[in-house]
């Protein structure tokens, strides 16, 4: 069944849509789209690392994009200037210096626009491996810290005080971030890769009733996202990491037609005991 | 229950010589106080006083930077934040949010929003919730996981009054049923709740403490939140009702409970200064820097907090 390219890139699509929908809901719970994004631009820098020593692609991927992650939040530390700065920087600046050190590698020839637009199409079946792999583990480490991740999202003073770790909770939710951006780089592109946390989560969000359900819910409308997508994709001929993305926009667009679900309880204002 | 558990000597939480500062500013200085199981501890301050840095200093939220801050091994705290705004991404019933931090059964979770009112609120999305209904379920969800401390970062804020009422005598049912120690915090003067059996009033530091009446009535309280404040404060002492110890312990004047009673030991509104009582002729004096807004003149020299602090 693997043998064919075009079932390959469903397995892997639909397996990345999975592992990035509750992934995706936190990066919308917490505000951090912009902060994806920068980890996502500094994969290219990641991928000339790994060209210029020689390195596992993958793991240079991810190391630069943890470094990345803990770098701003040393410098949100520091306090000097907004985070929205910080982020604006980091994550130009790493896609820079990706893009100038790759171009003085005269001797490598790499496809830039398939690392920045994704290339599911090409990917093989070590890629297939990687991405179940990976976004079992992913899977795993969400379901594992469900509860300080809701709980230090909705206040992390309020998970502290009740004896959670929030610092540490953060932290590993980088490093989850960073290994999901090093899978599916190959799959979406480093432009692109925000766009399947983000789109998936936000139109979650109109029929759920529980953080459960959104995360649920956000992975079922990211492997459609992906199956429309890549049909389309095949049969309009175009170019297959954007065609998942604008599926994705259809659906959440088709979820803003439909009428939202009314709270019961919202409208009546219930008196003081 | 009361009884049994406030035969438990260590405290819950101790702070001794407790500062926080941030970039170069001292936000509290010399904090000391302690929290007992059954004891509700009160801290009231203007804005900006350092009532909530306290707070979570004493809960280990923030960290000290001169002082210690001791907590009972495994205390188990229900935290009721000053500040708390749920993304509106974020699908979050007010059942779900009981389970926050803590997995509950569901007869737990429906007699903590029994107790606070909101019942019928269950399945709402805490978005739709109005201020009072939110500060109810934010109560509801910090009691439901039962307790050893109870903070409250002002939680009648946005609460009728008549509500509030309510509120504070759901937290005197709590304190009794459960014995946990509760450490309030309120900007809300006029109701700092008669059951109280310690007011502490930061301004900074500590300017005075004690109970309800001695605080109310103490200059440095009346200067720092003018005469009225005093007045308003009166009218809810006469709800006030010592209760007294059936196992012999001493019920200090403020309502806190030693096994002995020493002049010095902090209970006594005399002990009114955090330094010792070095202020100069008026016992109740402190020394303030330029803007403290304790509503009477500093002394000349900016240095003068410093020369307290230091």
């Amino acid at each position: 069944m693997l043998d064919d390219f075009f079932m390959r890139a469903l397995v892997a699509g639909v397996g990345l849509a999975v592992t990035a929908g509750p992934l995706g809901c936190f990066v919308v719970w917490r505000r951090m789209a912009y902060f994806g994004d920068t980890m996502a631009h500094s994969a290219l820098l990641g991928v000339a690392l790994s060209l210029l020593m020689n390195v596992n692609l993958l793991l240079s991927v991810f190391v630069v994009a943890a470094t990345v992650s803990v770098l701003l939040l040393l410098l949100q530390k520091r306090g000097t200037l907004s985070t929205d700065a910080l982020l604006g920087i980091l994550s130009h600046a790493t896609l820079a210096i990706g893009l100038v050190m790759v171009s003085f590698m005269t001797w490598v020839r790499i496809d830039l626009v398939g690392f920045l637009f994704g290339d599911i199409l090409a990917v093989s079946r070590a890629d297939v491996d990687l991405v179940w792999g990976g976004g079992i583990l992913v899977t795993f480490a969400i379901i594992w810290m469900w509860r300080p991740l809701i709980a230090s999202t909705v206040n992390p003073e309020l998970a502290e005080a009740e004896g959670m770790q929030p610092e540490k909770t953060r932290l590993v939710f980088m490093l989850l971030m960073a290994l999901v951006i090093a899978i599916a780089m190959k799959i979406v592109g480093i432009l692109l890769i925000t766009s399947l946390l983000i789109i998936p989560a936000a139109t979650a969000r109109r029929f759920s009733t529980s953080p459960e359900i959104m995360a649920v819910l956000a992975s079922v409308v990211g492997a459609l996202a992906v199956v429309g997508g890549l049909f389309g994709s095949l049969k309009f001929d175009t170019p297959s990491g954007p065609s998942i993305v604008v599926a994705a926009l259809g659906l959440f667009i088709l979820s803003l037609l439909t009428k939202p679900r009314t709270s019961g309880v919202a409208a009546s204002e219930g008196g003081p005991a | 229950m009361l009884q049994t558990s406030t035969r438990t000597l260590q405290p819950l939480v101790s702070l001794a010589g407790v500062g926080v500062r941030r970039q170069g500013r001292w936000l509290v200085r010399g904090v000391e106080f302690s929290i007992s199981p059954g004891e509700i501890v009160t801290l009231i301050g203007p804005n900006g006083s350092g009532k909530s840095t306290t707070a979570k200093t004493a809960i280990g939220v923030l960290k000290a930077d001169e002082g210690r801050v001791e907590r009972k091994a495994g205390l188990k705290v229900g935290y009721v934040p000053q500040k708390l705004a749920v993304d509106w991404t974020m699908p979050l019933t007010v059942d779900r949010l009981m389970t926050l931090t803590s997995p509950l059964k569901g007869a737990e979770i429906d007699s903590a929003l029994e107790a606070t009112g909101i019942r019928h609120l269950a399945r709402a999305e805490v978005q739709h919730l109005s201020g009072g209904e939110f500060q109810r379920a934010l109560l509801a969800r910090a009691i439901a996981r039962k307790p050893d401390l109870l903070v409250l970062d002002e939680p009648v804020q946005g609460v009728d009054f008549s509500g509030e009422i309510a509120l504070y005598d759901l937290i005197k049912t709590i304190r009794n049923t459960t014995g946990c120690g509760i450490l309030l915090i309120s900007h809300d003067l006029h109701v700092v709740m008669a059951e109280t059996d310690t007011v502490i009033c930061l301004n900074g530091h500590v300017c005075c403490r004690g109970t309800p009446e001695t605080v109310s009535q103490s200059p440095e309280y009346q200067r720092l939140f003018g005469a009225r404040a005093g007045q308003t404060l009166a009218f809810y002492n006469h709800h006030h009702d010592n209760t007294h110890l059936p196992d012999g312990r001493v019920l200090h004047a403020d309502g806190s409970i030693t096994d002995d009673c020493r002049p010095d030991d902090g209970h006594h509104p005399v002990d009114i200064l955090p330094d010792g009582g070095r202020a100069g002729p008026m016992r109740l004096g402190h020394v303030h820097g330029p803007n403290c807004g304790c509503g009477h003149e500093a002394p000349r020299g900016a240095d003068s907090q410093e020369r307290r602090d230091a």
